[in-house]
């Protein structure tokens, strides 16, 4: 492909632009950054996990030699969080503690140990309120009400959708399934814990560092928090030292450390300790699900009808669009021609979830896989035979109204049955081994922000000086994945030099042009797309000014080796700082900009803004599994994958990310629980995390990865930049499913939730063995009270997107309402 | 909330000792409760040596101490007195980078790059002390060093391939 296309920088392996850092350990992480008369700050966190705050009486701790400032929810009242549809965070709770870790007040200290002393010098009176611990409980209990706002009582948001008529699609079919499953929640667990810095600058504006994945919208909640024009505000996402999601809210520890270096006139550094990494939590949403699906004989899929009940903690985060998107993206990977999606997220009385890799899809994508490994088993066709039979096809809008652009996954599940050996594996292992396999699917980049706007989704500014040096200044984020790689290969193979000759700013607002942040797997589609408006732009102007020069026809010149050649007589060049020279005299200082925004989607229902996205990526795993049946103790010794990424820009780094997703998808699988328990009634009856501490939350260690054989499956998709499509979430999806099928094609039981824990696997046995079901997971779904379904005919019934039963999109006047919610 | 001893001010930084730090002998003043990875980091301004969990979790504050693998948020710098220390950024030599970093850096092995100081220094103790260790080896070495990005397969891969770098430059 690389020699086909010409092309020199992208599809060739390379030592990322930001290697040298890391590997010399000069990368400046937000906790890393030491200046001048910093202070430190600590948050006294709630005890309780649900109390009303009577009292809080900090006379004692601004007492305490070496504390400077202590703050309440008084002094930041005003509420944001990172949807419109969810401002209710308050930096520091004013009246009301909602889960065990949500902060009350802060101290900022000299020195980080007087801050912690201090803490205990803060005397808060609380009153008890009953905890609100499941979402059976939320749906049980509507008072006391955890949040003010929200669908009623404890339910913060129903969702009923209906793509054609379900209940008929179920009598066209010769088979109905029908079944639950449970999707427990999980933690980012990234490396660093988030920190962040504040400072009034010297002319007395703010500047904020922080380990954060989304310094635009951190800026927009700092300028509404304190109360600032946005424009005195300088956010600076520092590198994330890992973020997976879990840094893409603003948080109440950047709010407080930048009311406390305004109050101050000096810098406030946060830091916080593992166990508050886990009270920020945003991780994945507990979900249980319940699919119920009708099939033809030959494993035609007629319908299908999901319903989702999350259990969101205590605050909105993201979960309004996480709640969509447990609906959004089943009809991605195969034809489903009618569908209908009921979700509902409650609030309960834990660390808020929100968006972590795969954002809200990794649950229902499980769900789907498995319920398919059943159906291909009762209607005795091989489950990737079922599975090629019935898969999308490109440039299809689903019955969803997604617009779906290159689809191979057909071509991924016939790279990972060849490689894995599929054909002699599959029901022909000896009992305790087996493989499974598990299909998905995932956006290249949310179609919608955020908030509301019709403004570009990303920016790239280039300046080329004369000394032949290109500058790119975006505010997209290095959270790991290579942003910053990304933008420099592609300008570099615009202009014909190296990534080396190119210095990259990024994830700085006052720097550069807006990129919406690290997150939905946006950046390398969006920033990229907008780096090669900025550099065909610069190229443009070098180009004109050098043909004069070469007096050659503009159209025939070639950028490369650092020099602009005649393609027809290479012999005639200039050096590329010399062209950049012959510009600049021509057409004065050289600066370009590119922007880009996501094309409009055909999906007009209210709802319908999460979901589209320019393109989606595609993803196959076999994996193999041994389980002993006496301790129920499972083994992955290898694992195949095929992701379709379009074109993999350094392919080094894009196997990088397909072995991490493997690896993330592992741990859920097997071992990853964000788990809850109640304190002994002689205590406070609290209901407390399990393990807040990275010994006891398992994540799989250098010993537990098996071998991992990836594929990359490269046909360039018109939308991504050089046909580039998502890598970073895609690839953990399949894991999941594919390692429960596993473990039935092993040992004949299904673990239908997820983590597969050896307790799960001997309980099924012993079902087994009695005789009954050979099956772990959830039996009951709990009534909720569905509200009317938005009826969106699909395009194959006449539909135009909008629903039959709403006003239509373009008659909705107001924008307000409409705030589109996407991650 | 736990509840920390009162210090009173005046006790702070009242321990001194002195240790070589990635072969340059230095004195270094610090309240004497600090572990050697605040030392490190606030008095002595090494950056490098990361913060995960403060309690030998993460394994993303490694270092070598008297050439072993410690975990520097479980040593109390006081313990260091007379001793050797080396960090992630003691790795390089004459401007030249270690064939490990060289590795880590070519091969994908740093992503974020949070846990990377933490796994080098733990793979350069493995190969002062096995120049030739297996995969197994390897994945033992660094069994307690988590890494949340790479999976590790292309840190065993850069590990490997730091091997023969070195051996090649041996050879005659």
């Amino acid at each position: 492909m690389k020699n086909e296309d010409n092309l020199r920088v992208i599809g060739a392996s390379r030592r990322r632009v930001d290697a040298r850092a890391k590997v010399t350990g000069q990368t400046r992480f937000a906790d890393d950054i030491f200046l001048p008369r910093m202070a430190h700050c600590k948050l006294l966190r709630s005890p309780h996990p649900h109390a009303r705050i009577r009292k809080i009486d900090t006379s004692r701790a601004l007492a305490h030699p070496g504390v400077y400032l202590v703050l309440t929810g008084r002094d930041l009242p005003i509420q944001y969080g990172i949807l419109p549809v969810s401002q209710d965070e308050q930096a520091l709770c004013v009246d009301h503690a909602r889960h065990v870790g949500d902060p009350i007040a802060a101290v900022i200290a000299r020195e980080e140990l007087t801050a912690f002393e201090a803490l205990d010098l803060i005397d808060v009176e609380y009153e008890i309120l009953t905890t609100i611990s499941s979402p059976e409980e939320a749906l049980a209990t509507p008072a006391p009400r955890i949040h003010d706002y929200g669908d009623e009582g404890n339910i913060h948001k129903r969702v009923s959708l209906e793509f054609g008529d379900v209940e008929k699609s179920f009598g066209e079919a010769d088979e109905i399934f029908e079944d639950l499953f449970f999707y427990q929640g999980s933690t980012h667990l990234p490396i660093e814990q988030h920190a962040s810095v504040a400072t009034k600058d010297p002319d007395g504006k703010l500047t904020i560092w922080s380990s954060t994945q989304t310094p635009h919208y951190l800026h927009r909640a700092l300028a509404k928090v304190l109360e600032m024009p946005a424009a005195h505000i300088r956010v600076i996402a520092t590198p994330n030292g890992g973020g997976f999601g879990g840094k893409s809210d603003p948080f109440n520890h950047e709010i407080v450390v930048a009311k406390a270096a305004l109050a101050l006139d000096r810098p406030v550094k946060i830091c916080l300790t593992r166990e508050e990494v886990f009270y920020c939590h945003r991780g994945r949403h507990p979900v249980l699900m319940k699919f119920k699906t009708g099939v033809k004989k030959d494993g035609t899929i007629t319908g299908m009808h999901l319903q989702t009940l999350i259990d969101g903690g205590a605050y909105g985060s993201y979960g309004v669009a996480s709640t969509f998107y447990t609906g959004a993206l089943q009809t991605t990977t195969y034809h489903i021609p009618r569908y209908k999606f009921q979700g509902c997220r409650t609030f309960t009385n834990k660390p808020p979830c929100g968006p972590k890799r795969g954002h809200g899809t990794p649950q229902p994508r499980f769900g789907q896989e498995v319920q398919l490994d059943k159906i291909a088993e009762k209607l005795a066709i091989d489950p990737a035979e079922l599975r090629l039979r019935i898969v999308e096809s490109s440039n299809t809008v689903t019955a969803n109204f997604l617009r779906l652009g290159t689809v191979n996954l057909a071509e991924c599940i016939r790279r990972v049955v060849k490689i894995s050996g599929w054909n002699e594996k599959f029901r022909k292992l000896p009992e305790g081994r087996g493989v499974g396999l598990a299909c998905s699917a995932y956006l290249t980049g949310a179609g919608l922000p955020i908030y509301w706007n019709k403004m570009p989704h990303s920016g790239v500014q280039l300046k080329l000086d004369r000394g032949g040096g290109i500058t790119l200044f975006c505010g997209a984020t290095e959270i790991g994945q290579g942003s910053d790689d990304v933008l420099a290969a592609i300008v570099a193979e615009v202009l014909g030099v190296t990534t080396f000759d190119i210095r990259v700013y990024t994830g700085d607002t006052d720097l550069g042009p807006v990129d919406l942040g690290s997150y939905s797997s946006r950046v390398t589609l969006m920033a990229g797309n907008a780096a090669i408006q900025a550099a065909e732009r610069a190229k443009a102007m070098l180009a004109e000014a050098v043909a004069l020069r070469l007096e050659v026809p503009k159209e025939r010149l070639c950028f490369a080796e650092n020099r602009v050649f005649d393609s027809a007589a290479p012999e005639k060049s200039v050096s590329f700082q010399d062209a950049v020279c012959l510009a600049e005299a021509q057409f004065g200082t050289i600066g370009t900009v590119g922007s880009y925004t996501p094309p409009k989607s055909p999906a007009l229902y209210k709802g319908g803004g999460v979901g589209p996205s320019p393109t989606y990526s595609y993803s196959a795993a076999v994996i193999e599994v041994e389980v002993n049946s006496a301790t129920g103790w499972v083994t992955v010794p290898k694992v195949w994958i095929a992701h379709d990424i379009g074109r993999a820009l350094n392919p080094v780094l894009a196997r990088g990310q397909v072995e991490g997703g493997v690896y993330m998808g592992l741990g859920e699988a097997l071992m990853e629980e964000q788990e809850f328990r109640r304190l002994p009634k002689k205590l406070s009856h609290a209901l407390v995390h399990k393990f807040p501490s990275i010994l006891e939350y398992k994540s799989p260690t250098s010993l537990d990865m098996p071998e991992i054989v990836t594929e990359l499956v490269e046909e360039p998709d018109p939308c991504g930049p050089f046909g580039a499509k998502e890598v970073g979430q895609g690839p953990l999806l399949p894991i999941m499913p594919a390692l429960a099928n596993a473990v039935y094609d092993a040992v004949g039981v299904r673990i239908d939730e997820v983590p597969v824990t050896p307790e799960k696997i001997m309980k099924a046995l012993a079902e087994k063995q009695a005789g009954r079901a050979p099956r772990y997971g959830p039996n009951h779904f709990p009534h909720v009270e569905w509200p009317e379904a938005l009826r969106v005919p699909p395009p194959w019934e006449g539909g135009d997107g909008n629903a039959v039963n709403d006003v239509p999109k373009r008659a909705r006047q107001t924008p307000e309402k409409e705030k589109v919610l996407s991650s | 909330m736990a509840t920390f001893p009162i210090f009173p001010q005046e006790s702070r930084k009242t321990a001194q000792i002195r240790l070589t730090l990635n072969g340059e002998e230095m004195d270094v003043a610090f309240a004497p409760y600090k572990t050697l990875l605040e030392v490190l980091r606030e008095d002595l301004g090494h950056t490098g040596t990361k913060h995960g969990c403060e309690l030998g979790e993460c394994g993303a504050c490694a270092v070598l101490l008297d050439g072993k693998p410690v975990l520097s948020c479980l040593v109390l710098a006081v313990e260091c007195d007379g001793r050797s220390v080396l960090t992630v950024e003691g790795l390089c030599e004459d401007g030249r980078l270690d064939p490990l970093q060289d590795a880590f850096a070519d091969l994908g092995a740093a992503q974020c790059g949070y846990c990377t100081p933490g796994i080098l220094v733990t793979a350069k103790a493995l190969l002062d002390k096995n120049p030739h260790p297996s995969r197994d080896q390897i994945r033992e070495s660094i069994s307690g060093n988590l890494c949340r990005c790479t999976g590790y397969l292309q840190i065993f891969e850069a590990v490997e391939a730091a091997i023969m770098k070195i051996a090649e430059g041996k050879r005659p």
